[in-house]
């Protein structure tokens, strides 16, 4: 049906009471999801947008048995919140938080070594949805139809752009996730794409990398080694000047490695139809 | 933020890392006197990218005569866009033989990775790609550091085993830039050994990562002013815009990193070049927008805008809002081309009519028509 987050998920809001929390808490909550608990340390105890707050996680945790988490708080308390939730026991940590540090998030990929069965999405990062089931983050409910093609993305706008090109054609997705575009990050392309291949109810893939590292080079290998799901690879930044940052994407060109070309290359090598444009993706899926 | 050499080097320096005497210089008297109190010195352009020395950016003078020379060439000189506002004049260092050492982020480990070679003073992409094993490299726990006895394997791996002690201290001192200071580069390249057999940086690159500039206002304060580089983007960042200059004519407003990256590759498949990349970012307000604009018509190369917009948390009547205020606002002439699409859509669309804006249907046609109407126009 879908990967990562299905009808079990319960989920724990880190920041509930902010702005950003409490206005994505309500979209997550209007399309279904579970969302059981919300921490706010000194707001302990009271309830806010209908759900019980804590102060920490783990007695959100305790109280609940909530599995997942979305993260809506301050750059400066977000790499803390990543390693609370996972210290109290949750599966599935999604970090929406733009502008977290880079030497912080090196600290905490170092720290999640030690909670193997703790995953994480982001930071920086728009989340994941389950189109009919649920979501944690902010991606819109209304760009997206329940179906088969599992989309993964480094690129928030453009998740947003291909999910509301499919749904209007009427290819349904099974789970969107955006995986975010910080240099240093929490699930890969590779990790989610060997889940949407292990997920019966997914038949086709849409990947959406950009310029920058190699994640997009390590998922056209594990595709050339073999696939059944039916796959359109889309790379952005391909007439971006070497040695440019282009926004916090965390799109840098080094070398050879991680341009667009090496990229696309890679996927074509792996027998993975590759679009020029998002405009093409739709088409190329049929 | 990329620091100068000369800031770099001051930032070693407070770390206990030992660097030449030397002067920063804005005219050539400046650098003829620096050659006077200091002796020899190395001329060196102050750009924040590498490859200087091979565009002509480093000159060596003898007398204060040479380096008045040295400095009229190289100030005002451009180096891959940068045009050098001054240079630092420093002791020339009796070299014995010279070491690379540097930290940065190793994205696919996503980890620090420090490298140590004996095969220092060149470009160390080009020694890692033509004697990879030349390279001695330790990925140092980010909690604790590098510990002695990792740092003792690392230098006898670089067949620097002679220098241990030294070279570990020094090491530790240049780690601390790290935890310290959040930088994501933290590179002397050389590191000089003296005849009389000391340890001295003789280049410094240090970059210290944006998203931690909270941290370090202090560094902010002293060298961000500093840092002379493209007008655009030194107004863009002034007004909090997500913006890089490029080379062509058509200049580009979107929302997100990907969406931008893509709406260039559009604008070039039609056959036009973009002036720059701008990003909006996620739930962009009409301000924003106002500004993106008047930073983008300050560029007189500028033929045609086109903004690209798909709304998830943005919304596209705040948008539509701005656009028409600025453009207002700013007595826009230049041709405009519009795709807006996603959350209040409708709203926006209506907005951009109203005020003679004809909205396009999707990104490749709005591409097309602004790479069009440009042409027209030039």
């Amino acid at each position: 049906m879908s990967i990562l987050l299905d009808a079990s998920t319960t989920v724990v809001v880190q920041g509930i009471t902010g702005r950003e929390g409490s206005f994505h808490t309500e979209q997550m909550q209007a399309m279904g999801t579970r969302v059981v608990a919300g921490t706010s340390p000194g707001k302990g105890g009271t309830k806010h947008l209908g759900v019980p707050v804590f102060n920490t996680v783990a007695d959100a945790v305790e109280a609940t048995g909530a599995n997942s988490s979305g993260i809506f708080v301050p750059p400066p308390f977000a790499p803390d919140a990543i390693m609370e939730a996972a210290a109290a026991g949750i599966k599935l940590i999604v970090c929406i938080t733009e502008g977290v540090p880079i030497q912080d998030m090196i600290r905490v990929k170092d720290f999640l070594r030690g909670y193997p069965s703790a995953r994480l999405l982001g930071a920086n990062c728009p989340g994941l949805i389950t189109p009919g089931v649920g979501k944690i983050g902010i991606i819109p409910q209304r760009l997206t139809l329940p179906g088969h093609v599992g989309l993964v993305s480094r690129s928030g706008t453009l998740t947003y752009e291909v999910g509301s090109a499919l749904s209007a054609s009427g290819i349904g997705q099974s789970t969107i996730v955006g995986i975010g575009g910080d240099p240093v990050l929490g699930l890969t392309f590779t990790d989610v794409i060997a889940s949407f291949e292990k997920d019966p109810e997914t038949t086709h893939l849409v990947v959406i990398g950009e310029i920058g590292g190699s994640d997009e080079e390590r998922a056209a290998e594990l595709l050339g080694r073999g696939t059944r799901l039916k796959t359109v690879a889309f790379i952005s930044g391909r007439t971006a000047p070497e040695g440019k940052r282009m926004g916090h994407a965390g799109a840098i060109i080094s070398g050879n490695r991680g341009t667009a070309k090496s990229k696309e290359e890679a996927f074509r090598k792996a027998g993975v139809a590759v679009a020029e444009t998002t405009d093409q993706i739709v088409g190329m899926l049929k | 933020m990329k620091l100068l050499e000369y800031q770099a080097k001051e930032v070693l320096a407070s770390l206990g890392i030992p660097i030449p005497p030397g002067k920063v210089a804005r005219t050539p008297d400046e650098a003829a006197a620096a050659c006077r109190e200091l002796g020899p010195i190395a001329v060196k352009a102050q750009v924040p990218v590498g490859g200087r020395g091979k565009a002509g950016g480093i000159k060596l003078a003898k007398t204060p005569d040479e380096a008045r020379a040295a400095a009229a060439q190289i100030i005002g000189m451009d180096i891959k866009g940068f045009k050098v506002p001054l240079v630092y004049c420093e002791a020339a260092l009796e070299i014995e033989r010279e070491i690379y050492l540097g930290f940065t982020v190793d994205r696919d480990a996503r980890a620090n990775i420090l490298m140590l070679s004996a095969k220092g003073g060149m470009d160390i992409e080009q020694v890692a790609e033509e004697s990879p094993d030349s390279i001695a490299r330790l990925y140092p726990n980010p909690w604790r550091g590098p510990l002695d006895f990792e740092l003792n394997q690392l230098v006898y791996k670089a067949e620097l085993g002679p220098l241990a002690r030294p070279l570990a201290g020094l090491i530790k001192k240049l780690y601390r830039a790290i935890p310290d200071l959040d930088a994501v580069t933290a590179e002397i390249n050389p590191l000089v050994v003296t005849k009389t057999g000391e340890l001295v940086a003789g280049d410094a690159k240090l970059e210290i990562d944006e998203n931690a500039a909270y941290r370090h206002k202090d560094l902010e304060q002293r060298f961000g002013s500093m840092l002379e580089g493209d007008v655009y983007e030194v107004e863009a960042k002034k007004r909090g815009l997500t913006y890089v200059s490029l080379d062509g004519e058509i200049g580009i407003i979107g929302n997100g990193a990907g969406l931008c990256l893509s709406t260039l590759d559009l604008v070039q498949r039609a056959g036009g070049r973009a002036a720059n990349f701008c990003d909006l970012g996620g739930g962009a307000k009409a301000e924003v927008v106002e500004n993106a604009l008047a930073v983008i018509l300050m560029n007189p190369r500028v033929k045609g805008v086109l903004m690209n917009v798909f709304g998830g948390i943005t919304r596209g009547d705040e948008v539509a809002k701005g656009l028409v205020t600025a453009r207002d606002n700013l007595k826009m002439q230049l041709p405009l081309v519009v795709r807006l699409s996603g959350t209040k859509e409708e709203e926006g669309r209506k907005i951009l009519k109203d005020n003679g804006i004809e909205p396009e249907g999707n990104a490749w046609a709005a591409a097309q028509k602004i790479v069009q109407l440009t042409r027209v126009t030039a």
